[in-house]
Formats: C-alpha cells, sequence, structure tokens
C-alpha cells in the first residue's frame, strides 16, 4: 500500500483501525473492560491453533463418514435421491442456529462443537463424491471390469481418479463452511478466532477487526492448502486433457 | 463473553401461558410459541430483505461479469479467482472487514452476502453459456443474427436452466448465513437466536431457525417453478 515512499512500516496510527488492529496481534491492547492487556501473538496463535483443530477434527470426521457412503452409493447408481437431496437440504441448515441448539439443547464442549461442523460438512462431500463416481464414463469402469478388477478396485482404481476434482469441490466446500461456522464457535463453548469478532465488549472494535482479518486470511490459506492437495491428487492424464 | 447486541426484553423469558416449561427451558414450548408468534414478524421480514438484496445485487453483478468473460475469453480466470476469494471470506469475518467502511448495519450485511453469492451465479451463468452447442450459435450466425442477437436470443435461454440452477444455490445458502447478520446489526432472524447475552432459549432458536428453512424451501420452489416456465423445451425432453 505504502511501498512507493519507500516505507515499511508506516506510523500505525496513521492507519486508524487498521493500525490498532495490527497492534492488537502483535503486541495485544487493554482490554475494553480494563486492566488487563488482551490479543499479542501468544493469544492469537491459540485461538488459530483451536480453530484449525476443530475445523480439522469436523472436517475429518465428515470425509469418514459422507466419503465411503458417495462413493459406494456413486459406483451402483444408487440413492440418487438420498445423495442430491443430502446436499440441497444441507446448503439450508442455518449455521447459527445448528450451533445454539447444539450448544443449548445438548451442551456445550469440544465433541458437540465437532458434531455439529461435521453436520455441515456431510452434505457437499456426500452429494459430490456420488455425483463425480456416477459421472465418470461407463466404458472406462466396464473395461476395468473385463480386465478382472474387483469392485472395490474399480472404485480406488478407475472411479476415484477420475473423479478427484469434483469430490475435492464437494471437500473444499465443506471445510469453507466448517471453518467458517468454527468462526461462532465461542457461542458453544469453545475459544477460536471468533472469540475476538464475538467478545467486542472485551477485545474492542480493534480486536474485532482483527479476528476478521485472520479468520478470512486462515480460510483464503486453508482453501489454498485444498487446491494445492487436489492438483496434487490429480493424475497426469486429467491434467494433459483439460490444458 | 457474548456482548448484549439489543436490549433484552425481559417479559420475553416470562411465560405467559403454560406455567413452567419456560422456566425449565425445556426442548419446545408451544405455548410460547402461541402466544409470542408476533415477534417473529420483523425479523423475517428483514431477513426477506435482506436476502432478496443480497441475491439480486450478487445477480446482476455476476450476470455482468459472466457476459463479459464471455465475451473476452481471458477475463474468465480473473474472475473465478477474484470471486473465489469473496466466496472463501467466511460472512462473519466479512461483517467486520467491512467495519471501517460501511459500520454496522443491514448494509453491511447485504455487501457481506452478495459478495458470497457473486462465484456461485458467475460460475453457472459462464458454464450454462459454454455449454450451448456451438452448432446452435453457429445456426444463428448463419440466419444473420448478430453477436448480441445470439447472447439474449439464443445462448441466454438455452442456458437458462443453468442460470435459475446457480441462482436457488445461493438463495437458499445466503437464506440460512443470513441469520448471522445478527453479528454486524444487520438483523434478520438472527436477532431471534442470539437473544441479548443469551443463546440459550431453545425455543427460541427452534422457531427461528425453523422459520429460515421454510424460508429456504420457499424459495428454492418459486425458483424451480420460475425456471420451468422460462425453459418449457425441458419438461418436453424430460
Amino acid at each position: 500500500m505504502e511501498a512507493g515512499g519507500g516505507v515499511i512500516y508506516p506510523p500505525l496510527a496513521s492507519l486508524g483501525l487498521f493500525g490498532d488492529a495490527f497492534q492488537f496481534v502483535f503486541s495485544g491492547r487493554e482490554a475494553e473492560t480494563g486492566g488487563v492487556t488482551v490479543g499479542g501473538t501468544s493469544q492469537v496463535l491459540d485461538l488459530a491453533a483451536k480453530q484449525l483443530e476443530v475445523t480439522v477434527l469436523a472436517l475429518g470426521v465428515a470425509i469418514l463418514l459422507a466419503l465411503p457412503i458417495g462413493l459406494v452409493l456413486g459406483h451402483y447408481g444408487r440413492g440418487e435421491f438420498l445423495a442430491v437431496s443430502a446436499g440441497n437440504a444441507g446448503r439450508a441448515i442455518p449455521e447459527l442456529a445448528l450451533i445454539a441448539l447444539m450448544a443449548a439443547a445438548i451442551g456445550v464442549g469440544l465433541v458437540n462443537l465437532v458434531v455439529a461442523l461435521a453436520i455441515l460438512g456431510i452434505p457437499p462431500i456426500l452429494t459430490n463424491a456420488y455425483v463425480g463416481i456416477k459421472q465418470v464414463d461407463r466404458a472406462s469402469v466396464e473395461a476395468a471390469r473385463g480386465m478382472g478388477m474387483t469392485e472395490a478396485g474399480i472404485i480406488r482404481g478407475v472411479e476415484v481418479p477420475l473423479a478427484v476434482p469434483t469430490i475435492m469441490g464437494g471437500v473444499r466446500t465443506a471445510a469453507i463452511n466448517i471453518i467458517a461456522t468454527a468462526t461462532i464457535a465461542p457461542l458453544a463453548g469453545i475459544l477460536t478466532l471468533g472469540d475476538f469478532i464475538i467478545s467486542r465488549n472485551v477485545y474492542g472494535d480493534a480486536g474485532v477487526l482483527a479476528g476478521a482479518v485472520l479468520v478470512a486470511l486462515m480460510a483464503l490459506a486453508m482453501e489454498g492448502a485444498l487446491a494445492g492437495l487436489q492438483w496434487a491428487m490429480t493424475s497426469k492424464g486429467l491434467k494433459l486433457n483439460r490444458s | 463473553m457474548v456482548e448484549p447486541l439489543a436490549a433484552v426484553d425481559e417479559s420475553f423469558f416470562t411465560d405467559r401461558s403454560n406455567g413452567s416449561c419456560i422456566q425449565d427451558n425445556k426442548l419446545f414450548c408451544p405455548g410460547w410459541v402461541a402466544d409470542n408468534y408476533d415477534r417473529y414478524v420483523d425479523p423475517t421480514l428483514q431477513h426477506l430483505v435482506l436476502v432478496g438484496s443480497a441475491v439480486a445485487a450478487g445477480f446482476l453483478i455476476a450476470f455482468a461479469l459472466a457476459i463479459l468473460a464471455h465475451r473476452h475469453r481471458f477475463l474468465s480466470t480473473p474472475f473465478l479467482a477474484g470471486t473465489g476469494v469473496l466466496y472463501t471470506i467466511p460472512s462473519i469475518s466479512f461483517f467486520f472487514l467491512l467495519l471501517p467502511v460501511t459500520g454496522r448495519g443491514a448494509l453491511t450485511a447485504i455487501i457481506a452476502l452478495t459478495a458470497f453469492n457473486l462465484q456461485i451465479i458467475f460460475r453457472n451463468i459462464t458454464t450454462g453459456l459454454r455449454n450451448v452447442p456451438s452448432e446452435v450459435t453457429e445456426a444463428a450466425t448463419g440466419v444473420g443474427m448478430t453477436r448480441t442477437q445470439i447472447l439474449w436470443r439464443v445462448e441466454l435461454p438455452l442456458a437458462m436452466p443453468e442460470i435459475i440452477a446457480g441462482l436457488r444455490i445461493a438463495t437458499v445458502s445466503t437464506v440460512a448465513l443470513a441469520t448471522l447478520a445478527v453479528f454486524a446489526n444487520g438483523g434478520g432472524l438472527g436477532t431471534e437466536i442470539v437473544t441479548g447475552s443469551n443463546i440459550t432459549f431453545k425455543t427460541g432458536i427452534i422457531v427461528a431457525g425453523s422459520i429460515a428453512v421454510i424460508m429456504a424451501i420457499l424459495f428454492d420452489g418459486v425458483l424451480l417453478l420460475i425456471g420451468r416456465l422460462l425453459a418449457p423445451w425441458r419438461r418436453v425432453a424430460a
């Protein structure tokens, strides 16, 4: 932004609220409630680690539950109604109501939170796995069967590699939903980076803005990492075809 | 830890009809709902405005971007990347990134929800346009249609099912996401989920969440119908 002037760190005050947020992240500020210092790198890293932890756990649970079902249903071409309407219905779940109800009716805590977040991740993974496998050219599947591959072998060796872009599309959608919703996890008693955003009475506007920037960066980093993973998992042949 | 977002209405938690249900905070208190359904009218209307504005704005911008990318193919990649970033940034984070610019309120929420929508709609419009068979556009050129005529009279009508599919996904997702607008002081059904400093009122959460789900289903059904009307040939083919 200030690159032309040759000044690397302009006085933070001139950046207004962004300067305050910068200070909040790197050195901490006095809490709005007075007394203690909040923010600073150690608290930021703690909360970021917690947000990553719940996201990875929930995504892992969602993948473990939804992916095998999606792959098998897609392979046999059964349960289209289930797989597709799960995806549609999943989008309609209001994240805030889900987290709030989970916390109020079943209780706060890590396990409950991970279950609630996994529920958000299951629909896109299930639907995309189903659609991805079903769209694989039947001729390729027949050829594999003719060569004597088992049904499980066909799923693993032929269908999944060809469906990687669609399957990973579902995983990425799930990851975005989960990390975004993990931001309101403090409502369910687990402090993530969202605490900076939600507890404005403690952290002030500087903390709110810092939290917003950190959550955005974290979501973008995660999406970038998954896009890279997808690229690494896609077979060379598919990449050649595409370009 | 949670900041009071609105003045807490004390009468809210006192049950007027059936004794201890509210005091015990049972999972669902129908008596309370019967007595208090009127409090959901305003949040529901606010929610409709949030979703309607965000999807309408998202559609207009994404439509313009898609037409540009259709004419100039090289724009497609940067548009996809740009809308992808906006889609990835969590809405709740987006609300507060806008804090220094637009402050708190419904406008902030609408901008963030619009930003979320763009990629879903843009992707579907461009896919729809790309899937129009080249024979069809060549035939249209052959009978003397200009590029603009082909776009509006041939390509867009044929892409209609994809476009409507994108709008359905965007609308349903936005109805769910708009519950978060409460954190930006943007109103909507979220105000009945985060009531004051308290998110433990189960009946209230269930009612507000259910209204959001029903709203999503209704929007989806209406768009499905519009899609059928705008693409009658689909019914013949199906």
